[in-house]
């Protein structure tokens, strides 16, 4: 395993008030949120988001419940589309685009509440993100002939290959709605990946989970970050998790950016100490 | 001037009975979450029975119509406990295809009885017509908007008013969370049968009595044409199915006389389908928005 | 290399898929032997073409209802489209064209018309699902009925003759079972092939989560527009055929009752399974036509069974008990068992 990446790097400023891991200087971050707002009726759920990710950042997005946070990722989807600001993906604007464009894009994503395809196969999962690099036609598809073997062989291949990287291609066959929860949420992130993004979002990615669980998932969000060379940005509730493994942490509260630094800058920021980690210090 | 109103009152007319059929659909779908195919042959089962009590039985029209609702809202429940109890945790479909084999049962079972040839609807209501300038009202259409009204009112009362109608509102918004409270959801949704089939026993009537022939398969049109004046209304809703059924009756008449007698359920149609692209969860609904 | 290409065709020619068409074939090869033989009765040479149209819709109506998860309450309205524009066109075509030309240009142009109103039904899909797309498929088919009641080239309410002097059309049973055949295969190999493809699993994808098939970058627009004409396309293609069988069709005919009826063909089946709505289209097809004896209960005996298979299907001991018997099941045991006798001579 490639381990190139030091696991705490300083943030160094890009292009002026916004950090990404020094590493990343010089390459044009994969994510630019500039000023993001959306509001619901008469009420704004997120407001004034802003955010850089460098190109092979582990981000983490944390706050209290409500404060915005999957909206956010709703917004970088375009699941919902925003009412104010701008998203660029690689330096490409999501603007009107729709939520498959997005993807296509490079941003992929799993969902708090888990969300597989239940009724087909864990490999059939794997293989609906695979879905936009197959080049079967229609009419291939339709007669099954004109290449259509050798793009299912591969794709099989490929599903395989990222089902091996979370250690259950022994699952290939089983549908999805049968696997236990962790297996779930490991489906959930192989299918993501398959859609070969440049950066994934991860929805509380450690809810439910045993400690040796998060662990082993954080040991794999650092794998696929130095496998695939990709972004990952998650938000999670698991203090010990993020401050582990992200590099960069944005707090959100009432859909407002309270703070933005290292994990140790956030950990001593008193405004993030008041609104979030001072109530876990309570509890 | 006067066919414009002529037909208004005619629209009204057919509109109500669309409303008191659609508010038997709309009841059971807000309740039990279920699309009652065979509620439409409910009316058909009324009309049958209010001919077999006046004809051959020879008893008083009050007693029949008494005898009709009684019966229809004992099959609703019958109906219900039978066919569509056993399968409340079954998948929607399953609910919709038994329901469409409820709705060919009643139809088969009137046609052994009462033969494919259709049957003249005894005059049960005889009272004079009025005439505004011009404008005719028939006895029938006046006690049909006059009875129309009545009832939905009183509904409207029992629903927000009475415990039990209080109880309808708790299993329609969260099953689970009522049966916590204490409320019988099986009884519940019991009442909603017979009430929702009483109110298409009362439809029967105003219908025999305006198109004056009944036959096994006169449930099923009127039956169609309530469901889609629910689901236009926004299915669930009991202000929505009273104004989609009325909406519905005036729109048919106003396309049979001013646009083609042909062409006028083709009309009705184009006209649900376009206020529900505008509002897809139709014009008092919910909206329903998936949390993601 | 070349052993493999053996074992893969070998693996291909005993795959559940093939062993549908197998089963198609087997079941064509009888009928064809006792039709042209002389040995059908007139009753099963009267139902031929029509079970064989109710297959071509059912496994095309399960594409919406079984694999994107839409419910469709207005594919007679698609097969009528396609049957009166198909067979206008069969009508124009009659002195030009002989019969093996004809009929088959004739499904494709029905069919292609059916599709282009397949893509305006399908419309509405994007917006709407569940109920309300439902009574919009309704509503459509109502529509669709009443247009072709009012077009005069369709002969209005009297509806379309196919054997007046003019245009014969008009095709007896043994005509048309080749085309019959062919049309069904085509059906169900175009329908197993995509359910075995990337759009085929695409579409299941969104019937499964339709927000998640989005963020996993599939065009859900795109594949409910394309089922919805391929659906349409193919009930089109059957109304051809269909039309072809009688001497006198009314738009009528093709009205939600009949929708219905394809639908409930479909559910008895098995949601998305292919197999199942070849059987069902037989059975629930032929049924009433063999027990036209007991004409008046036929329709009532229909209609209790109907009621008792879904109550037995959502009943959990009686499918505790059909697992147990199921054939896969059978086999299971069956294997295990050759495999404890295999590893104790080991």
């Amino acid at each position: 395993m490639n381990n190139s990446y030091e696991h705490k790097p300083k943030l160094v400023p890009y292009p002026s008030n916004a950090f990404v891991p020094e590493r990343d200087i010089g390459k044009r971050p994969v994510l630019e949120v500039n000023h993001l707002g959306i509001d619901f009726g008469g009420l704004t759920a997120v407001d004034d988001f802003s955010i850089i990710v460098g190109r092979t950042e582990i981000a983490g997005l944390i706050g209290p419940n409500g404060a915005g946070k999957t909206t956010v990722f709703n917004l970088l989807t375009n699941v919902y589309h925003p009412t104010r600001g701008s998203i660029l993906v690689d330096g490409m604007s999501t603007a009107g685009k729709s939520t498959h464009q997005v993807n296509h894009m490079g941003i992929a994503r799993t969902f708090q509440n888990i969300r597989l395809f239940s009724n087909l196969s864990v490999l059939d999962n794997v293989k609906v993100g695979l879905h936009n690099s197959m080049k079967e036609n229609f009419f291939a598809a339709v007669t099954h002939s004109f290449g259509y073997g050798k793009a299912e062989k591969k794709a099989d291949a490929q599903a395989l290959e990222f089902l091996d990287f979370f250690h259950m291609a022994d699952l290939a066959n089983a549908p999805a709605g049968s696997l236990p929860y962790g297996a779930q949420r490991r489906l959930e992130i192989a299918r993501a990946l398959a859609t070969s993004p440049k950066i994934i979002l991860l929805d509380e990615p450690a809810a439910g989970m045993n400690p040796s669980e998060t662990a082993e998932l954080m040991e794999n969000i650092r794998r696929i970050r130095d496998n695939f060379g990709i972004a990952v940005m998650l938000i999670e509730h698991d203090m010990k998790l993020v401050m582990n493994i992200c590099e960069g942490i944005c707090v959100l509260d009432h859909g407002k950016v309270i703070a933005k630094g290292t994990p140790d800058e956030i950990k001593s920021n008193p405004k993030v100490v008041e609104a979030y980690l001072g109530k876990a210090k309570e509890a | 001037m006067s066919l414009f109103f002529q037909t208004l009152i005619s629209g009204l007319s057919l509109g109500s009975i669309y409303a008191l059929i659609a508010l038997g659909y709309t009841m059971v779908y807000g309740i039990a979450k279920m699309l009652n195919f065979a509620h439409g042959d409910v009316i058909m089962i009324g009309a049958y029975s209010v001919i077999v009590t006046v004809m051959s039985l020879n008893l008083p029209p009050v007693i029949a119509i008494l005898a009709s609702i009684l019966f229809c809202a004992l099959l609703g429940v019958t109906i219900e406990f039978l066919a569509y109890k056993p399968l409340r945790k079954a998948s929607p479909l399953a609910v919709l295809i038994t329901a469409i084999g409820v709705s060919y049962f009643l139809q088969n079972i009137a046609q052994l009885i009462f033969g494919t040839q259709q049957k003249a609807f005894p005059k049960i209501i005889d009272l004079p017509g009025i005439r505004i300038s011009g404008v005719e009202i028939n006895g029938i259409t006046l006690i049909t908007l006059a009875v129309t009204a009545i009832i939905m009112i009183a509904l409207t009362l029992f629903i927000n008013k009475t415990k039990v109608g209080k109880a309808m509102r708790a299993v329609s918004e969260d099953k689970e969370a009522a049966e916590l409270m204490g409320i019988s959801t099986n009884r519940t949704i019991s009442v909603t049968f017979a009430i929702g089939s009483a109110l298409a026993a009362v439809a029967s009537i105003f219908y025999g009595a305006t198109y004056t022939y009944i036959k096994p398969t006169t449930g099923s049109m009127p039956g169609i044409k309530a469901f889609t004046a629910a689901v236009f209304g926004g299915i669930g809703s009991i202000p929505g199915a009273m104004l989609g059924g009325i909406m519905l009756g005036v729109i048919e008449q106003y396309s049979k006389a001013y646009i083609s007698t042909t062409m006028s359920d083709a009309i009705v149609f184009a006209v649900l389908i376009i206020v529900l692209l505008v509002k897809p969860t139709g014009l008092l609904g919910k909206k329903i928005s998936e949390k993601v | 290399m070349a052993k493999n290409i053996f074992k893969n065709a070998i693996k291909k020619a005993f795959s559940k898929d093939a062993l549908t068409i197998y089963f198609v074939i087997a079941i064509y090869a009888v009928i064809s032997v006792m039709l042209y033989g002389g040995f059908a009765s007139r009753q099963l040479t009267n139902m031929l073409i029509s079970v064989s149209c109710y297959i071509v819709l059912a496994v095309s109506l399960n594409l919406v209802v079984g694999l994107l998860g839409e419910l469709s309450l207005g594919h007679a309205g698609f097969m009528s489209v396609g049957l009166f524009s198909g067979c206008l066109f069969s009508m124009w075509t009659v002195d030009l064209l002989p019969m093996i030309v004809r009929l088959p240009l004739s499904m494709i142009f029905g069919g292609l018309f059916a599709a282009v109103v397949g893509f305006v039904v399908g419309l509405p899909a994007l917006r709407l699902k569940g109920d309300y797309l439902a009574i919009v498929t309704l509503a459509c088919g109502e529509i669709i009925k009443n247009v072709i009641t009012n077009l005069e080239i369709t002969g209005g309410a009297l509806g379309l003759t196919t054997n007046n002097s003019d245009a014969f059309i008009y095709s007896k049973p043994k005509e048309l079972l080749p085309y019959a055949i062919v049309l069904v295969l085509v059906t169900v190999v175009v329908m197993m092939n995509i359910k075995k493809s990337r759009h085929g699993r695409a579409i299941m994808a969104i019937r499964d989560n339709r927000i998640a098939a989005e963020a996993t970058g599939i065009n859900v627009t795109y594949y409910k527009l394309i089922v919805f004409i391929l659906a349409a396309f193919f009930a089109g293609a059957a109304g051809v055929l269909y039309g072809h069988s009688f001497a006198n069709i009314k738009p009528a005919t093709f009205n939600y009752n009949m929708s219905i009826e394809i639908l409930v063909i479909v559910v008895l089946g098995g949601m998305g399974s292919i197999n199942g709505s070849i059987i069902a289209a037989i059975a629930l097809r032929a049924l009433p036509e063999m027990l036209r004896e007991f004409s008046d209960y036929r329709m009532l005996a229909y209609s209790i069974l109907l009621i008792a298979i879904m109550l037995l299907n959502s009943n959990a001991k009686f499918n505790e008990l059909k697992s147990k018997m199921s054939l896969k099941n059978i086999l299971s045991l069956l294997k295990t068992k050759k495999a404890k006798k295999g590893g104790a001579k080991q």
